[in-house]
Parts: C-alpha cells; sequence; structure tokens
C-alpha cells in the first residue's frame, strides 16, 4: 500500500511552505516516468500523482507541471486515470491554453472500450470550463448520449448541462435538449432519465425567456402525461432523484380531483421514507394538491403529523431544526391540529438553544383553552431554569399565550410569581409583559399595579424593562401612591441614564403624571423639561420642546395630546404579512420556511429562476385567510382614562370613528390627510420609538402638514394634471416585457389602498382591464381570482418609447393593491406612478 | 446565494457523505481523512455531478470507486470533533461501534461473513419534582451493517404483538397497554430496501441489505415505560452560607444487565464556592467533580448493576446569602448512561434469516440492543 502524502509528516500548521523545491522535484520525477514501460511504473506513478494532488488540496500551486502529467496519462491504470482527471478538472479553468493538450486524450478515452473510462472522460471533457474548447465537446457528447452503458449517458446527460452553461448557443444550435428530451422519456436507467430531467428543467427555465418554444417546452415537463410516467417510474429513482421528481409534481395542475387522489395514493407510501427530504417532497405535494379541497386539506395535515414528529425527533439537532421550521409553518397555519401534540414540543435540556426556541414559539402558537394551563405550567419550569437565555424566551412565551387568550387569570399570576423570584433578568422580561397585558387588558390594572409597585426601580436596570416600568408609573399615576417620588428620584439622575429610550419614556411619563396630580409632580417636570432641552440626543430634546411649548399653549391642549383617552389595543399585529406568509407556504421544503422569508428575499437576482407568468400567477395562494386578520377588538368604554392609543411598534388598534373594519398595519392605513395629521401628533408621545414599518405614514402625515401633499389614492381632491401623458396604443410583447422586468429594478414599491367602489367594481378581472385600458394603461397578464387578484399592466409614453411597468396586486378583503413600478426612465417613475393611482382611483367611479 | 435549496436534504446529504466515507475508510477521523484524501475525492466525484446527487450508496459506489482505502488504527484516534456532527452513527453506535471498512480485505485475505444488527433506543424521560413521569419517549433505531458478500435476501421477524399508530387516541393516554406484552409505535419509517410485503401479516421485514452501514426502520414510541433509573434529589439549606444536596440513583432492571458510562450533573447555585462530595462507603469506579466556570456538579460512575442503589452527598458553601427558594437555584438533575442488551420498548428481533447460499453458508449474526438517555431529567 502507498505511503501517506508527505505533509502528513509535518505539522500541520497553515504555514505550508511554497512547495518551489518539491514542486520541481516533482516535474523531474513526473517527466522520468512519462515514457518509462519498467514494471512498477503505475505504482510509482500513483504515489507521485497522489503527492501532486496532495499538494493542490493544500493549496500549493502545481500548474507547472501541467504538460508532465498529461505525458504520464497514457496508461490503462483507472485509478491513476482518475486522478489525472482530478488534477486537469482544478487547473483547466485557469491554464486554458494548456488544457487544449489534455483534449487529445481525453477524446480518444471517450472511445475507449470500458465504459467507466468513456464516462469518467466525458465528465473530465465537460469539467474542463474552457468557452474556446466547446467544439471539442459536442461530438463525444452526442455519442455518449447514445452511448450503450448507462454510466455513460448519466455522465452525458449532466455534460449538456454543463456545456450549456459554458455556451448556450453551442447546447441550443447541437439540438442537445430534444435529445435529452427523448432520452428521458425512454431511457431504461432511472438516474439517466432523473438527470436528463434536471439538466432539462434548468435549461429550458432559463432559456424560456429566450424562445417561446423552450417556454413551452418547459410547461411540457408539467403536463399530466410527462408527470405520470415519471411517478410511475417513481420506485426506480434513487431518494435524492425521488426528490426532483416529487419536487416537479408539486408543481402539476391537476385536472380534477380523480387526478389529486391518484398522485396522493401511489405517494401514500414515500411519507414512511427513512429520508427526511423525500418525506418533506411528498409534503409539499399533499399540500399543494390539495389546496383547492379543504377537507382533504385538513385529513393531509392528520396524516402527516406523526411523520414529521419522527422526523423531528430522531435526525440530529441541525435536521431536528429543518424539520421544526416547517412544522412550525404549519402549526402557525392550523394550530388546532397539533394542539394536542404539544408535548412533543417541549424542550429537552440537551437540546441547542435554536431548537428549544423554536419549540417555544411552537408552544405559544398551539396553545388553546384546552392546553394552556399544562403549557404555562411547564413554560414556567424553564423560566426558572439556570438556563438564562431560555428563562426569558419563556417568560416571553407565557406573556405571548396570555395575549392571545381571552381567559388570562391563571396567566397573569404567574407573570406576577415571576416578579416575586427576584432574579433581574426575570424581572425585566416580566415588566415589559405585563406593560403589553395591560395595554390589551386595561381590567387587570390592579392586579398588576400592586405588585409592580412593589418593584424597586434600582434592580430593573435593561432599557426595555425600565422603559416599560416608567410607563406604568406614567399610566397608572392615580393609583401608584409613590409614582411622582419614583419618577423624581429617576429624573434626579437623567445624567446617568443612558439609553434615550429611557429618557423618552420618562418624559412621557413625568407629563402624565403631571396632569394627573399637579402639586406633586411639578418639580419633577420642570426639572425633566430642563433635563431633556439640555439633552445631546435629538429625540429626546425634541419632545421636552414639544411637552415645554405644549403646555405654555394651553394646559388642557396638552393632557389632549399627552393623555388622551385611549382605546385597548385588540390584536397585536403579525410581523409577517399573510401574503408573505403564503408566498413561504408556497416555497414548502426550501430555506425559506428556515429564514422564514421568501426566496426573493435571499436569492441572488442573477440566480433567480426567470421571471415567469404562470408560475408567479400560479403561487398566487388563494383565499387562505389568516386569523391574524380577524380582528375581535373589544370595545371599552370612551370614559376610561386608562385607555390606551396604540402607538407602539407592532400593534394595530382600531382608528377613531372607525366603523370595524381591520387594518392590516397601521402604515398602510392610507389615512386622508387629515386625519394622519393628529396621528402624527400622537405618534410623537408614543411611548416607544416610531417603529420602522409606520415611518413612511408619519413621514407621510408631516409632509402634508407641511402642505406638500402627497397624492394618496383616496384623497378625495384630484390629483395634480399629469404632466406625463402615454400612449394610447402602446405595445410590448410578452417576451420583452418579461426581459425588461427583469432586468429593470424596482423603483416605486408601494401599497395603497382601493376605494370601496373600486373593489365592488373588481368582480373580475377583466373589468379593471378594461378600465385601465381607457387611461392608455395596457394589461400583459391578470389572474387570481377573490380575494387576490394579480395584474402586469405596461405604458408607453406618448412620444417616445420609454415603458413602464407595473406588476399590482390587489386583495379585495383589504380593499388594497400593492404596486411595484419599474420603469425604463427613472426620474419619470414618480409622475407615472401618481398617474397610475389616479387612474385606478377612478375604477368603480360612475 | 444562489438557489433556494432543502434543507433537509442537504442536511441528509452531509449525512450520508459521512456514512460513505466510514463505510469506505471504517472510522471518519481527520487521520483517516489524510491519509486517503484521493478517495475521498474519488468518492465526492461520483457521489455529486455538477450539483445533483447521482449516488450515496456505498453498494453502488462500489463499482465506481478503485482506490483502495489505507486503514487507520481506530483505538488511537482522536474524536473528530465538530464534524461528528454528520455522524449520527458514533452517537446511535455506542462502545461496541464496528469501525471496519466495508471495502478493505481483512489481513487474512478473506473477509468474514457477518452481519450486525443493533437495536438502538435513545429515550428521554422527564420526571417531576415528585418523581412522576411528565413525559417519555423512545426513538429507536433498527441499525444494520453488513459484511455479506454476494447480497443474500435477509428476513428480520419483529415482536408479533407490534402496531402502528395510536388510532384516535391521544398520544399521551397512558395506561392500557402497559402490562400486556404490545408494543405501540406511534410511528415508523423504513430504508428504501425494505419490502414490507408480509410486514402487516407477520411483522417481518425483508430486505437485500447494500453494503455499509444504514437504519432498516427509525420508529417512536410515546407508549409508557419503565424508566431504566429513578432519580431522588434532596437539596435543603444548612445554615446561611450552606446547603446540602443528596442524589439518589436506583437502577430498576434486572441484575443480570450492567449500565455503564453513567454521568450524573445537577447546576448549583451561582453563589457556590465550594463543594465538598461524600460518597457511600465502598464506592468503586466513582468520581465526583465541582465545575466552577459553569457551577455544575458532575458525579460519573463506571457501572451501575441493575437493582442497585447509589447515593452521593455534597455539602455547598456559598460566598453571598441566597434569597428565594433554593431548588428554583439549582438543578434539574440530568444523567447520560448507556445500558447494553437492554431495550425499554420490548421491541425484539424475533428472528435473522439469511437465505443461504449453500449448506456451508453460516455466517456470524450479531444482534445487540442498546439504550442510550438523550434527555433524561429530574426535576427538583
Amino acid at each position: 500500500m502507498a505511503p501517506p502524502p508527505v505533509y502528513n509528516q509535518r505539522s500541520p500548521s497553515p504555514s505550508q511552505p511554497s512547495g518551489k523545491g518539491e514542486v520541481s522535484d516533482l516535474k523531474m520525477q513526473l517527466r522520468q516516468l512519462a515514457g518509462s514501460r519498467a514494471p512498477g511504473t503505475d505504482d510509482a506513478k500513483r504515489d507521485l500523482f497522489k503527492k501532486v494532488i496532495s499538494y493542490m488540496t493544500i493549496g500549493i500551486d502545481v500548474s507547472s507541471v501541467f504538460s508532465e502529467m498529461v505525458m504520464c496519462s497514457a496508461t490503462s491504470d483507472i485509478v491513476l486515470k482518475k486522478m489525472c482527471y482530478l488534477y486537469v478538472g482544478n487547473y483547466a479553468k485557469h491554464n486554458p491554453d494548456l488544457s487544449l493538450l489534455t483534449i487529445n486524450f481525453l477524446q480518444r478515452d471517450c472511445k475507449d472500450e470500458d465504459p467507466m473510462i468513456r464516462g469518467l472522460a466525458l465528465r473530465s471533457l465537460c469539467s474542463l470550463r474552457v468557452a474556446n474548447l466547446v467544439e471539442y465537446l459536442v461530438g463525444p457528447l452526442g455519442s455518449g448520449l447514445k452511448d450503450s452503458n448507462n454510466y455513460v449517458r448519466m455522465v452525458a446527460a449532466m455534460g449538456v448541462l454543463k456545456l450549456y452553461h459554458i455556451s448556450a448557443s453551442t447546447c441550443v444550435d447541437a439540438d442537445f435538449p430534444t435529445t435529452l428530451k427523448h432520452l428521458m422519456l425512454d431511457d431504461p436507467d432511472a438516474q439517466v432519465v432523473a438527470n436528463c430531467l434536471s439538466a432539462l428543467q434548468e435549461i429550458w427555465s432559463l432559456e424560456a425567456s429566450k424562445s417561446e418554444e423552450a417556454s413551452r417546452e418547459r410547461e411540457g415537463l408539467l403536463s399530466k402525461p410527462v408527470v405520470y410516467y415519471l411517478l410511475n417510474r417513481i420506485k426506480e429513482f434513487n431518494e435524492w432523484a425521488q426528490c426532483i421528481v416529487l419536487e416537479l409534481v408539486a408543481k402539476y395542475v391537476p385536472s380534477d380531483s380523480n387526478d389529486i387522489f391518484d398522485i396522493m395514493n401511489l405517494l401514500e407510501d414515500r411519507l414512511q421514507h427513512a429520508n427526511g427530504a423525500v418525506v418533506l417532497a411528498t409534503i409539499k405535494v399533499f399540500l399543494h394538491l390539495t389546496l383547492s379541497m379543504t377537507d382533504v386539506h385538513q385529513q393531509v395535515y392528520e396524516r402527516i403529523k406523526a411523520p414529521l414528529l419522527t422526523l423531528m425527533s430522531s435526525g440530529s439537532p441541525e435536521q431536528s431544526y429543518a424539520v421544526l421550521s416547517h412544522l412550525h409553518l404549519l402549526v402557525m397555519r392550523a394550530p388546532y391540529i397539533f394542539s394536542s401534540d404539544y408535548k412533543n414540543f417541549y424542550c429537552q435540556y440537551n437540546e441547542p438553544f435554536y431548537v428549544k426556541k423554536l419549540k417555544l414559539e411552537m408552544l405559544t402558537a398551539v396553545a388553546n383553552e384546552s392546553n394552556t394551563y399544562e403549557i404555562v405550567t411547564e413554560l414556567c419550569e424553564y423560566a426558572a431554569n439556570v438556563d438564562i437565555p431560555i428563562a426569558r424566551e419563556s417568560i416571553r412565551a407565557v406573556g405571548k399565550i396570555a395575549l392571545q387568550q381571552y381567559d388570562v387569570n391563571a396567566i397573569v399570576d404567574r407573570l406576577l410569581q415571576f416578579l416575586e423570584m427576584e432574579k433581574d433578568y426575570v424581572t425585566a422580561e416580566t415588566l415589559v409583559l405585563v406593560k403589553d397585558l395591560l395595554r390589551k387588558y386595561p381590567q387587570w390594572s390592579h392586579d398588576c399595579i400592586a405588585v409592580v409597585g412593589n418593584i424597586s426601580s434600582k434592580n430593573v436596570q435593561e432599557p426595555k424593562a425600565k422603559a416599560a416600568l416608567i410607563w406604568m408609573l406614567g399610566e397608572y399615576a392615580q393609583d401608584m401612591q409613590d409614582a411622582p417620588y419614583i419618577l423624581e428620584s429617576l429624573i434626579e439622575n437623567w445624567d446617568e441614564e443612558h439609553s434615550a429610550e429611557v429618557r423618552l419614556h420618562l418624559l412621557s411619563a413625568v407629563m402624565k403624571c403631571f396632569l394627573r396630580r399637579p402639586p406633586e409632580t411639578q418639580k419633577a417636570l420642570g426639572d425633566a423639561l430642563a433635563s431633556g432641552l439640555a439633552d445631546f440626543h435629538q429625540d429626546v430634546h425634541d419632545r421636552a420642546l414639544l411637552y415645554y411649548r405644549l403646555l405654555q399653549y394651553d394646559v388642557s391642549v396638552a393632557e389632549r395630546v399627552v393623555n388622551p383617552p385611549k382605546q385597548a389595543v385588540s390584536v397585536f399585529a403579525d410581523t409577517q404579512s399573510s401574503e408573505i406568509k403564503d408566498r413561504i407556504f408556497d416555497e414548502f421544503n426550501s430555506l425559506s420556511v428556515v429564514y422564514q422569508k421568501p426566496s426573493y428575499m435571499f436569492t441572488d437576482k442573477e440566480h433567480r429562476g426567470p421571471f415567469a407568468f404562470s408560475e408567479e400567477l400560479g403561487s398566487l395562494s388563494i383565499g387562505v385567510e389568516s386569523a391574524d386578520n380577524i380582528v375581535t377588538a373589544q370595545r371599552v368604554e370612551a370614559n376610561d382614562k386608562d385607555l390606551l392609543l396604540g402607538t407602539s411598534e407592532k400593534e394595530e388598534s382600531r382608528g377613531p370613528g372607525n366603523n370595524g373594519s381591520a387594518y392590516n398595519a397601521p402604515a398602510y392605513d392610507g389615512s386622508p390627510a387629515l386625519t394622519a395629521a393628529p396621528q402624527t401628533q400622537l405618534d410623537l408621545v408614543s411611548l416607544d420609538h416610531t417603529p420602522a414599518a409606520s415611518v413612511s405614514s408619519t413621514s407621510l402625515a408631516i409632509d402634508d402638514l407641511l402642505g406638500l401633499g402627497l397624492p394618496v389614492a383616496s384623497t378625495p381632491a384630484p390629483p395634480p394634471p399629469p404632466a406625463l401623458e402615454l400612449n394610447p396604443k402602446a405595445v410590448l410583447d410578452p417576451n420583452s416585457f418579461q426581459q425588461k422586468w427583469r432586468q429593470l429594478p424596482i423603483s416605486i414599491s408601494q401599497e395603497i389602498s382601493i376605494s370601496p367602489q373600486g373593489i365592488t367594481a373588481l368582480t373580475t378581472p377583466q373589468a379593471l382591464i378594461r378600465h385601465m385600458q381607457g387611461q392608455s394603461i395596457h394589461c400583459m397578464a391578470s389572474g387570481g381570482q377573490a380575494p387576490n387578484f394579480k395584474f402586469f399592466f405596461f405604458a408607453q409614453k406618448a412620444k417616445e418609447s420609454s415603458n413602464y411597468l407595473v406588476e399590482c396586486i390587489i386583495n379585495t378583503s383589504a380593499s388594497k393593491a400593492q404596486l411595484k413600478i419599474k420603469a425604463d426612465d427613472q426620474s419619470t417613475s414618480e409622475a407615472f406612478s401618481s398617474l397610475f393611482q389616479s387612474a385606478l382611483s377612478k375604477f368603480g367611479l360612475p | 446565494m444562489r438557489t433556494n435549496t432543502s434543507p433537509s436534504l442537504v442536511l441528509e446529504l452531509l449525512q450520508r457523505i459521512a456514512r460513505v466515507i466510514k463505510d469506505y475508510l471504517g472510522v471518519l477521523s481527520e487521520d483517516s481523512l489524510r491519509k486517503n484524501f484521493v478517495l475521498v475525492y474519488e468518492l465526492l466525484d461520483e457521489v455529486i455531478d455538477f450539483g445533483y446527487v447521482q449516488t450515496t450508496s456505498t453498494e453502488v459506489l462500489k463499482s465506481y470507486v478503485f482506490n483502495e482505502p489505507i486503514v487507520v488504527d481506530a483505538a488511537r484516534l482522536p474524536p473528530l470533533g465538530p464534524a461528528s456532527l454528520f455522524m449520527q452513527g458514533s452517537k446511535r453506535m455506542p462502545g461496541t461501534a464496528i469501525t471496519k471498512s466495508v471495502v478493505a480485505n481483512e489481513p487474512g485475505g478473506r473477509k468474514r461473513e457477518e452481519i450486525f444488527v443493533d437495536i438502538i433506543e435513545k429515550i428521554s424521560v422527564t420526571f417531576s419534582s415528585s418523581g412522576y413521569i411528565l413525559t417519555s419517549e423512545i426513538d429507536g433505531t433498527i441499525q444494520m451493517k453488513s459484511y455479506l458478500t454476494g447480497n443474500p435476501e435477509i428476513r428480520l421477524a419483529l415482536t408479533d404483538e407490534l402496531t402502528i399508530g395510536r388510532g384516535g387516541r391521544s398520544i399521551y393516554d397512558y395506561g392500557g397497554s402497559s402490562g400486556s406484552g404490545a408494543v405501540i409505535l406511534d410511528d415508523c419509517n423504513f430504508h428504501e430496501s425494505v419490502h414490507l410485503d408480509s410486514f402487516d401479516v407477520d411483522r417481518t421485514l425483508s430486505l437485500v441489505p447494500p453494503d455499509g452501514e444504514f437504519p432498516v426502520m427509525n420508529y417512536r414510541i410515546t407508549q409508557e415505560f419503565k424508566p431504566p433509573f429513578r432519580i431522588n434529589t434532596l437539596i435543603e439549606e444548612a445554615g446561611q452560607l450552606r446547603a446540602e444536596v443528596m442524589l439518589k440513583i436506583r437502577a430498576e432492571f434486572p441484575s443480570s444487565i450492567t449500565a455503564n458510562t453513567i454521568v450524573v450533573q445537577m447546576p448549583l447555585p451561582k453563589y457556590t464556592t465550594r463543594v465538598s462530595f461524600e460518597l457511600e462507603p465502598g464506592a468503586v469506579g466513582q468520581t465526583t467533580d465541582f465545575k466552577e466556570s459553569n457551577r455544575r456538579l458532575e458525579w460519573s460512575l463506571k457501572k451501575i448493576i441493575g437493582g442497585s442503589e447509589h447515593t452521593l452527598r455534597a455539602k455547598l458553601t456559598f460566598s453571598q446569602e441566597l434569597h428565594g427558594n433554593i431548588t428554583k437555584e439549582a438543578g434539574p438533575v440530568s444523567m447520560t448512561f448507556t445500558v447494553p442488551m437492554y431495550n425499554p420498548s420490548r421491541l425484539q428481533v424475533k428472528y435473522l434469516q439469511i437465505a443461504k447460499k449453500s449448506k456451508t453458508y453460516n455466517p456470524y449474526r450479531w444482534v445487540r440492543y442498546v439504550t442510550q438517555a438523550n434527555s433524561y431529567v429530574a426535576r427538583i
């Protein structure tokens, strides 16, 4: 047996010698062996080749022995050949001139008697990645695809794809895709079929933007005959190829329910596969096939539960996490289905943090009337745990459960018990939660305040917790005997308070306290305003100034601004829109689920599949109303002094005088300028930082205050006359549209409201298309059904061929439209946007 | 990032690659990789082509791969460190793991005909502070590693009274089933080589085992079972800056069985500065330690014989006075162990039949049972 490579004897330190001397030694020795026919030559060559490859592996440049390696490769020893191919594949790309040397012997090997050598040579030939050598590939590839040996055909099918990536035109001109298609439908070897399928999917997806035919061919892969052909052979494929086939089947649109049941019955036993990737791919097929059949869809959930739980508990922590992420997605869609399995989501002490954290999220999601008691009991165990990060997460989880349940008595008691544990981090987390709880359930204020009042502010150091405590001091100044004095002592230490958030809260709290208990708070308020005005932090300074001037102007106005009657927060808004969630669901069994983001947010643009109407429109999920959208707000009497107006992050509340329509997020409520103005002021006295999400509405409102008057869709006033004129007879063919859509950046992305008349008129996509056409905005494609419609519009400038492209997704139940505008001439995209919005706002008007 | 791939596929693939390398090299370690990197390159080239997985079957790879492995001595190898993440095998195959290459020939020239079947059960149990079982689960695998030439067909018969799925009953519905000999699996899955044709009738799996190590079947059980160990913990304050801990472990399995490599751990209050231990008189093979960095008590026992009981007492000294309940500052107690020839689910391999090639053909068959703690926790 050959001795281990040289570097083994040395220390494995990263600082390897440059190897110059060794490399020239090797060169000499290789040269000597090249022509030798003495017995034992092959063994000597093997040793040398191993050395060369070991140098290559540790990063020493051995490209200088290229010609010697090629000379030595004239051998029938397959181990030597393989090492040589490895070497050539590594250096060819950067030494295109030298690679020419290899063509000869690779081409010769492609005709070898031994199919292994034919296959290996062909694979190496296709892996050279040298553009000007592609002409030498076509011949060997062509015969490789027709080879009698399956290994060679398998390699050749992948080779076509490699060629396509080096030179697409050479590949297409040689008609290789068509050959692959025939091979895919005929070949007796399943791996050849699988490789053809993989190659064709990639090639036709990339070609689809260039040619109609390729686009049709790509659709053809999803046709019933092809899908059934592959499904009928599913057991011949190895597990990895099964994944590829299943991924394809998940995109198949079944013709009727028999079709769906046939496929599901055929794939049923794939759910018992030991390979998690196969199981998840099968689950994706089941979920997507049954989307439109509510009952069967529920049965699918029941069926996939056990396999998923098994995968979750049997693999490595990493695998568990991947499966858990998928379970999490499903739990969010159908919490009740998993509610009896909650014990599976209990944390085990040896699990890594990331698994535990996700399990806690699952527990909050599945909590309902029947299991809350047990779940909260378990969470309380974790809260008392020595593992501090998990203890914190557990407390947050208890809080979340409290916020989503109406029967919160027991939970509030538990939370208050946390405060008695006297652990700093427990107290801190709990305070933040109690604050949120009070904003939703003001009726609990008495119990909470009694306990919170006992907490010494000196034991609370974390800014979030301190801010929460201060907020409660301000908000419940009347019920907390010491409130003015605690605030006063906090204000005395103003300079030591590093967190601007805390100082902002101090200002607001002392204002509220002053308005309720003026004599006791006057001094503290004076100190706070003085300190605030001298504060180096802009926001703190500004808020102090605002309060100061408000008080100067009129105390009753100040009261109305700082301490208005508030409504309880009904639902803390979800961080993710339901559209995003649906997109993630469409991308089941992918990283999107792990990242909780749709793929377009994390994949590189240039590697994203080409823009395709059918797919985009097909993926529009239809009518899956997320539970977060349903706001069951409880009305609280208007004269209750403790009412809150939701101004914090991630929350939503009913705007005053709004008759029960639920907004998705405050940022997008599209309030007309008139109501936006007071909202701006309220935002300024909000207890938290203005969240990023509401920046647009705030700035919009401020702009309105300053009289800039950005047009808003529902603004009754007519928009300014458009400076932009559109060509009423614009034409654009679908291919150029797709190409442009891919190339151009998004200039404007916006969500706007649609008037009730517009929603009523939008019974079919055609209605809107006709209307927009009257405004010189033409439709390229449309799809979907109520409540989700999707349109692609385009328009052209009147006098030049400058295009505007629009993606417009309308959700009729939310009365919202999401616009994405792309323009050849970016400078005019604003103007076009207002034109488009004004056209849209006229829809449905008589 | 280029593509939005399936995370399960990638993780599964990494694990399979590790398993293939282990099949070839006997062990997967830094040293074995260094000695065999050309072979590993060769394997990887055949496993993945242009990003697409071609095969991960050692069986199939054998016909494509020509380098011979250089086998390293497993005994003197350091563990692989972080890369062992992907070696599920090492976690599942304790102590006695076979470290023999599937492809390399024995020094004598001929391969020994043998087949290993391991029934490995990882158990998770959480006891409440009053000793009541809060949750329990068994994650089991029937793992096979075949060194048989010619790939004969194998029949593996399992316990007759085996039920799969818990019907409409709630998974945590205890009682009823215990006492009878029935084994109820919540769910299970199988390797693709397994034929289930007669499984429903007589609980027999038939398969042609591919070369190398692979799981024939994975299963999950939440049916109640008798935990192998009972843990009793007592922690009491003894004066202002002191406390006493008493840990008692009772082995509740037959005396013919011996558990090994037992470690009991318990986090102590964070003000603990010193711990003095007191082992039971005549204790052998037991060590104790106080890990100051993470305030953890560690008690290791080389072996525990079934039916026996072991106690550890510890006196804690604190640097400052504790406020609040001491039980909230310490614990829970966790335990790791391995119990060979014992499996709490009582799932048995009744027989292992190898299709005979000739009268003299009688390969070695090894059927082994082993139980390991996954998360074995007692709250205090």
